[in-house]
């Protein structure tokens, strides 16, 4: 469905001595049809250009860039136009036009495609619908929550039946519970439209809650992709350990492992790491059948992505050295991580 | 009772310089309002980044809009008096103010408009250009309704500063208030006449300024 090769994209300074900025460095990328698929990366990283150059608010310096068949790096003028109506986009701060009401906004891609008045009131309806906002259809954009306003987006960038759907740090603006809401509906017209959808990011959260692969941007490169389950098992950059641990390790769990080796001088905290099935597997109570320890859960966190679950356990386990090594032993034939966890001293 | 107060005013001619100025007002303002639109879109639109970037044109149009809005406006009727005959054929009369007032106007109001229109979020001219829109349609669609209420709060302050220039172009003949208060009242010590003009001009004043407030907060829905 898109595909972008070789593709960067310089911009040129003012003054004299600053060098131009290299914002996307030789960027190569496929994106397959139907798919949810991430790009995530810290601000500076490139990644708005990227996803700007998908549908032509930017022009690739070299490369080119395809999507849904249309050569968007070259095409100009009405086929450009033609094409971006294809391509949607929603965007970080909504982007309505406030002297329109939520029936108008939706109405206005809709009025530049040049579909007829009763036609266009029967698809605003329908999109109403689909984003959950009857009943708000007079009001205007001012009135509405934050989630409101992006429904509206949505809705508005539903509208000409496109084949892709850009999502510009679509929930960054959003408090956690409107942005789960948000990417359930994105997820939802996914599978039931079939939509591609690409987003950028900046919250890992939103990688692991909706996408199937992702990549991680940094210095207008990407220095890692694959299916997202891939790259929580097994991150391979430092940037992308960094995010992988946004949703995995809470800022306090360092410090409850502190504490936690202060008080149990005996026994061992010990990390799991839990991928994909094996989070379904009871592995806490074979732990104290089998072996003869005693088993405190300190914390941990299971997170759902769309590939399967991912998890970290926080474990302390007291008993003696020779249980305590083939439990550990137990542990890892059941495929899953462990590491012991010792004081930063 | 009326007359009490204002021994020396001639009514039918109060009537009149009040119509000439309505007039004069009116129809200059009208012109400005399409005039200064234009003017403001074109410096807008070939600002630097915008849809028509151009520098050239916008560095003329600029310079233009800066010379005329500079003139002091009394000096700019004298400077158009030759443009002014050879226009509408004659230097006298609330018509042959039109070009003066509209040509020291627009410039004024275009200023205001370019104002306007760069305060339009540029994330939904983004948007509206992802969604395949024309130059034509964010020009109508986007650009003038999201900037509506700066447009007429701007037409207001305009309406206002031609009301003041009609009052100097009296000096070219151009009848209406201020020419009234300047002629019958001043020159012919008829104090009343002058205060009576004053009031009339403050009350069109108050008015424009209470129907420019209204439609201003009706429009705006931010």
């Amino acid at each position: 469905m898109i595909t972008l090769s070789k593709v960067s994209k310089v911009f040129s300074t003012k003054s004299v001595q600053s060098k131009p900025i290299k914002a996307v460095d030789e960027v190569n990328l496929t994106i397959n049809k139907g798919e949810i698929f991430g790009i995530i990366g810290y601000s500076g990283a490139g990644k708005s250009t990227l996803i700007r150059m998908l549908n032509g608010l930017e022009t690739p310096s070299s490369g080119s860039v395809v999507v849904a068949g249309n050569t968007i790096s070259s095409i100009k003028g009405r086929n450009l136009r033609k094409a971006r109506q294809e391509i949607s986009m929603i965007f970080q701060h909504f982007n309505l036009l406030w002297s329109r009401t939520v029936h108008d906004n939706i109405a206005f891609p809709l009025e530049i495609a040049g579909i007829k008045k009763s036609e266009r009131q029967k698809r605003v309806n329908e999109l109403i619908k689909l984003v959950g906002l009857e009943g708000r259809e007079g009001a205007y954009p001012s009135q509405l929550s934050g989630g409101q306003k992006q429904r509206v987006g949505i809705a508005r960038a539903l509208a000409n039946n496109p084949k892709v759907l850009l999502c510009d740090e679509a929930t960054s603006a959003l408090d956690p519970q409107t942005t789960d809401s948000i990417l359930e509906l994105l997820v939802d017209i996914n599978k039931r439209l079939g939509l591609t959808i690409v987003l950028i990011t900046h919250e890992m959260h939103v990688i692991q809650k909706i996408c199937h692969r992702v990549a991680v941007m940094e210095g207008g490169r990407i220095v890692e992709q694959g299916p997202v389950l891939d790259v929580f098992r097994n991150p391979a950059e430092q940037i992308t350990k960094r995010f992988v641990q946004q949703v995995t390790e809470p800022e306090e769990t360092k410090d409850t492992v502190e504490h936690l080796l202060e008080h149990y001088p005996q026994g061992k905290v010990v990390q799991l790491t839990f991928v994909g099935e094996n989070t379904e597997s009871p592995l806490i109570t074979k732990l104290i059948r089998n072996f003869q320890l005693d088993v405190n859960i300190v914390q941990g966190k299971i997170s759902q992505t769309q590939h399967g679950s991912y998890g970290t356990l926080f474990i302390h386990m007291d008993g003696s050295d020779e249980e305590i090594t083939h439990a550990i032993e137990f542990i890892k034939e059941q495929q899953v991580g462990v590491e012991v966890m010792s004081s930063a001293e | 009772m009326l007359s009490n107060w204002f021994p020396n005013v001639i009514w039918e001619n109060i009537w009149l310089a009040t119509k000439e100025t309505l007039y004069m007002t009116g129809i200059a303002l009208l012109a400005t309002f399409i005039l200064g639109i234009l003017l403001g879109l074109l410096l807008f639109l070939t600002s630097k980044g915008q849809m028509w970037e151009n520098k050239f044109i916008n560095v003329i149009i600029s310079a233009v809009v800066n010379i005329f809005r500079s003139i002091p406006f009394i000096i700019l009727i004298i400077l158009l008096i030759p443009f002014t005959i050879f226009v509408v054929g004659s230097m006298l009369g609330a018509k042959a103010a039109l070009p003066a007032l509209i040509i020291g106007a627009a410039p004024f109001y275009a200023r205001m408009v370019e104002i306007g229109l760069r305060e339009v979020d540029k994330g939904v001219i983004e948007a509206a250009r992802s969604m395949g829109a024309k130059t034509s349609t964010i020009i109508f669609k986007v650009l003038l309704p999201e900037s509506m209420p700066a447009l007429v709060s701007g037409i207001t302050v305009t309406a206002i500063a031609l009301i003041g220039y009609t009052a100097m172009a009296g000096a070219i003949g151009a009848g209406g208030l201020g020419d009234l208060a300047y002629k019958e009242g001043f020159q012919r010590n008829n104090n009343d006449v002058t205060m009576l003009a004053t009031i009339l001009i403050l009350l069109i004043v108050f008015v424009i300024q209470f129907i420019g407030d209204y439609i201003t907060s009706k429009l705006d829905k931010r």
